[in-house]
């Protein structure tokens, strides 16, 4: 059994669209019923959904053998798994943003109101400015409206969002996108099976 | 005495097991304290799977650390000779800081290592007991090995700036192919030697297969000769070959390895040569070593062995 945890939501969907149409199906999963996870026994798959960024845990610790990460969840949590495939989906970028009339001042700190901290602090390291990182978990965008940061680093889809607050994009930090990951040991053991999927999978993505 | 095998913990059985087997096989045991001088851990920290140390200043006013690492304490006290080999194995704690608490750990490793005179013969009896060590672990077990000269050398072939460079063998460790082709593109990387550096980073399987892959390659031909030999001495069962497993460069060369077993998420056993870090200590000769995690075998079913 091939355990494939995929992250619940939009994308997840999206995702699980290229999976059927690669030729993994799974009609259990379609099912009004409250079940965590679907199988089929046919092809030995057994799909889960879990929250997006919880996906690359489950399957660095083994509990799926593969599953789709979005990058900056990679790039934050640097889990220890093979990323084999970049999906093209779930498309957007990481970004600085702030108020559109925002100049640094270079004299000081600048202060970044981050969910992702990691992502933040070597972004900053590798441009050799120091910064103090505000951690938040939502509504990033409030931040530099209320004056509890400089700037934050986010992730930028459409942008709407940012231009209705009188913010702006300032830097393009990473493009980021859905990728498949596996564990390194399942790799080992299910080699054969996980390279016919990426193989099928790189079918359906859309370039 | 005899020892009811029924209450002992699993790493414990494993771990008698394995210092058996390297007993038997004419290894010496190696036992060292719980403190090492600091120093040795700083003059060597990317050796180092971890940057921090539990440190302390000792009652003479050195400054002391609990050991993260046994190697290099063995590579430190090593004396090789010319022409001859030191063989040693230990079962020791060491102290690391875990990823996933971020607190300092006690870690249980069983292993081996040879210090001086490391010729291809040597090399073939250490992956042997790698590969021994985790049959006694679990049926099923798995030992990936690499060969530092080959990735090297392909990847000497694209000429990459140290920043990219370091960026590519983050790609060829995560199996991360796309990301890996646009740096090679973006580096203006010639085609033909990039081409070879990502069907390299693609290979991995059973050492007929992938080793017949890499004969049409153009690799470096001294390190596929000897990776050839070694896997003719030893035979398929049990090995594969996959280039995604490194060490850093500045210590390891030659030949590296990872082991897998069932059940266990991620390897159970690491090693390779690393002629490289004897020489930054200042001594002539090779050494080619391997460590088993005996921690993360806690909730592995054992095999019948007491």
């Amino acid at each position: 059994m091939l355990n494939i945890a995929l992250p619940k939501g939009r994308l997840g969907e999206k995702v699980l669209g290229m999976f059927e149409r690669a030729g993994f199906e799974c009609p259990a999963i379609h099912e009004e019923n409250r079940r965590l996870f679907f199988e089929n026994e046919a092809l030995g798959l057994r799909y889960f959904w879990v929250k997006p960024s919880d996906v690359s845990i489950y399957v660095e610790r083994g509990a799926a053998d593969i599953g789709v990460a979005g990058k900056d969840i990679l790039l934050e949590y640097a889990p220890d798994v093979y990323e084999l495939l970049d999906l093209n989906v779930g498309r957007c970028r990481m970004c600085v943003a702030g108020p559109k009339s925002y100049r640094d001042d270079l004299g000081r700190t600048l202060r970044v109101a981050t969910k992702f901290s990691n992502i933040a602090s070597r972004y900053y390291s590798s441009l050799g400015r120091d910064i103090d990182i505000i951690p938040l978990n939502g509504s990033i965008e409030l931040a530099p409206i209320l004056g509890l940061s400089d700037v934050i680093v986010d992730i930028v889809e459409t942008g709407t969002t940012l231009k209705e607050n009188d913010l702006a994009v300032l830097e393009t930090i990473v493009p980021i996108s859905a990728r498949l990951i596996a564990n390194k040991a399942s790799f080992v053991f299910h080699k054969t099976r996980i390279e016919a999927l990426v193989r099928a999978l790189a079918q359906e993505v859309e370039t | 005495m005899t020892i009811d095998s029924d209450i002992l913990k699993n790493e414990e059985k494993i771990s008698f097991a394995l210092r058996s087997l390297y007993h038997r096989k004419g290894y010496a045991p190696y036992r060292m304290g719980k403190f090492e001088d600091y120093e040795l851990y700083v003059k060597n920290k990317d050796f180092l799977p971890t940057s921090e140390l539990i440190s302390f200043t000792d009652t003479n006013g050195r400054l002391k650390a609990l050991k993260p690492d046994v190697t290099l304490s063995i590579v430190r006290s090593a004396r090789p000779e010319a022409g001859k080999v030191q063989k040693l194995y230990y079962d020791e704690n060491v102290y690391r800081v875990s990823e996933s608490s971020r607190c300092f750990k006690e870690i249980r490793q069983a292993g081996l290592e040879c210090i001086g005179d490391v010729n291809e013969d040597l090399l073939a009896e250490v992956l042997g007991l790698a590969r021994e060590s985790l049959r006694l672990i679990s049926d099923g077990s798995v030992l990936s090995v690499s060969h530092l000269g080959i990735v090297g050398g392909v990847l000497d072939a694209v000429r990459l700036e140290p920043d990219a460079r370091r960026q590519a063998l983050g790609f060829i460790a995560g199996k991360n192919l796309h990301e890996l082709g646009a740096l090679l593109r973006e580096n203006g990387a010639e085609k033909e030697a990039a081409e070879r550096l990502l069907t390299l980073a693609a290979c991995s399987g059973a050492p007929a297969e992938v080793l017949g892959r890499l004969r049409a390659l153009a690799c470096p031909q001294q390190a596929l000769s000897e990776l050839e030999r070694l896997i003719a001495k030893l035979g398929e069962d049990g090995l594969r070959l996959d280039f995604s497993i490194l060490g850093d460069m500045r210590y390891y060369n030659g030949i590296a390895f990872q082991g897998y077993v069932p059940g266990v998420p991620s390897g159970v056993l690491s090693g390779g040569q690393y002629d490289r870090l004897l020489h930054r200590m200042g001594k002539a000769g090779g050494a080619i070593g391997f460590a088993c995690y005996l921690d993360k075998l806690e909730r592995l079913e054992v095999k019948g062995h007491a």
